[in-house]
């Protein structure tokens, strides 16, 4: 792998978010948006209920991890899509980059966007809500850990889908998460999901973690066991998305989708 | 040899084996359902020589660069490059070669400077910065440097497509129709550029064009191309008087109007 190639698709993206406010407002809006939305519903549960429960890390924590997953996903596909909306593919493939070098590019380039967005939200929701991240020290991240792998699978795998499918299925890749939140048990433990839901939850890494962070908030130790559980199938689901990526990308070669991009069909 | 006998001056050069080309096709085949785009072609491009492939839309000519380029997988056939197996070793094989098409214009939300930078990384470019100068001088782009290439005219977008064409000093050159957008003038100094890039030797061309004209000019050899089939070749001065045309935009006419061979099982 040259590293002179995969900092080339960095270095593409970089440029893009230098060059434009637009690109970097997404990074801060919806993670402030989303604490002042939830800070403020926890903050109003905490004064109505009688439970000793506090709502704050419960879901405002819960929320800003979801978040963070998010913000790993959409790292991987805005940046594949700046390459689908300015038709870059025949540009970039037609030159010696690899595709696993393409997608080493793209996985540091949500590495970079969803750091800043997870400085972004520990600093903001320690400051209007009093909900410290840094409280759990160094054992938050194996959490962050599992997330960030399962976010960046999510992403790399949407990304083949596009690459398959064409630009139009841009609107089935947004609503992933959102999908994929109900079984996760983001904001409930999975005890309460029904039996199939449960079965599906199984198979999802975010599950451990929402899991594993409420046990940490209720003061029990961090169920290791699970949590390596759902690290390795976040480890299986990215190597998966990768083989995924790579077969569409194949596809794409065999049937010449590649060079339709942005050249004619035949001839 | 006889002692006292000198051998003739380049006697040396003509004994040994000639350089391999920088490309070479072998019955290179691509066939979408019974539609066979390319069928059965075979050609090379040596160092020093810029070969013209023409025909009318639709005979084959960007579907064969895009095989050369590894963006479209043949049917069957080999693409060799400076004699790397584009199948086998895709990257290896365009490490040495570049193109430039009117239908692949670089990323507009990028300025000229940052389009050669990120593209001079993917080749692996040495001294990038003074490369990068000398390429701005060379297509006139010094005062576009900061400057997006979605705003610049068409023109401009192709002398920058041309300039990272040549970024890596490619041994092979892909140009599918180089100098469509551009005016007489700017289109007669790419020309004598390109020509005086090949006539060292170092390079050899591939190019596609329209203009008769231009390809006589340039050209050392061309390849017809006609519902996916080389159907004639030779020197661009030469074939139209060797099939009856008078000038080689008669030949293409010529060429363009034949019927379509009967289609064939797949």
């Amino acid at each position: 792998m040259s590293r002179s190639r995969v900092s080339a698709v960095v270095l593409r993206i970089l440029y893009l978010y230098r060059g434009s406010p637009q690109r970097v407002f997404p990074i801060f809006v919806w993670v402030v948006v989303d604490i002042l939305l939830w800070g403020f519903l926890t903050r109003y549960l905490n004064s109505v209920s009688r439970a000793e429960v506090n709502f704050v890390p419960a879901l405002l924590g819960a929320v800003l991890l979801w978040d963070f997953l998010t913000r790993a996903m959409q790292g991987v596909t805005m940046a594949f899509f700046e390459d689908v909306w300015s038709r870059n593919f025949l540009n970039f493939f037609a030159t010696p980059l690899r595709t696993s070098e393409y997608l080493a590019g793209l996985v540091l380039a949500a590495v970079g966007s969803s750091l800043v967005s997870l400085a972004v939200m520990v600093v903001f929701a320690r400051a209007a809500f009093g909900l410290s991240f840094l409280a759990y020290g160094t054992g938050l991240a194996p959490f962050l850990f599992v997330l960030f792998v399962t976010g960046i699978a999510f992403g790399v795998a949407a990304a083949g889908l596009v690459l398959r499918l064409g630009p139009s299925s841009e609107w089935l890749i947004w609503p992933i998460p959102m999908i994929v939140s109900p079984f996760a048990g983001v904001f409930y433990p999975v005890a309460v999901l029904p039996l199939w839901m449960r079965a599906i939850a199984a198979f999802l890494p975010p599950s451990y973690v929402f899991e594993g962070m409420r046990a940490v908030v209720r003061g029990s130790p961090t169920p290791w066991d699970r949590l390596a559980v759902g690290g390795g199938l976040a480890i299986a689901y990215l190597a998966l998305a990768c083989l995924f990526f790579m077969a569409m990308y194949r596809t794409a070669i065999r049937t010449g989708l590649i060079a339709r991009y942005s050249a004619e069909t035949v001839g | 040899m006889l002692d006292g006998l000198a051998a003739p001056l380049g006697y040396e050069r003509r004994m040994s084996s000639p350089p391999p080309p920088v490309l070479s096709v072998e019955l290179l085949t691509k066939s979408f359902g019974t539609l066979w785009a390319v069928d059965a072609i075979s050609f090379h491009v040596s160092a020093g020589e810029i070969v013209g492939l023409l025909g009318p839309n639709g005979a084959g000519k960007t579907t064969t660069i895009n095989m050369i380029l590894g963006v479209l997988a043949p049917t069957s056939g080999d693409i060799h490059i400076q004699g790397i197996d584009i199948a086998k070793d895709r990257s290896g094989a365009l490490e040495g070669a570049n193109f430039a098409a009117v239908y692949a214009p670089l990323p507009g939300n990028l300025t000229v400077e940052q389009n050669l930078r990120v593209f001079g990384k993917i080749y692996e470019v040495g001294d990038l910065a003074r490369r990068i100068d000398e390429l701005l001088e060379t297509y006139d782009l010094a005062r576009y440097r900061k400057t997006k290439a979605g705003v610049l005219s068409s023109g401009e977008q192709t002398r920058l497509g041309l300039a990272k064409a040549m970024l890596n000093r490619p041994r092979l050159l892909l140009l599918d129709e180089p100098t469509a957008s551009i005016d007489p003038s700017a289109a007669r100094d790419i020309r004598a550029g390109i020509a005086s890039l090949v006539e060292g030797g170092h390079c050899g061309v591939l190019w596609t064009s329209h203009n008769m004209y231009e390809v006589e000019a340039v050209c050392d050899r061309v390849l017809f191309l006609s519902h996916g089939r080389i159907v004639l070749e030779g020197d661009p001065k030469k074939l139209p008087g060797l099939h009856g045309a008078e000038t080689l935009d008669d030949l293409f006419v010529n060429v363009a109007n034949e019927r379509p061979p009967k289609e064939r099982a797949p």
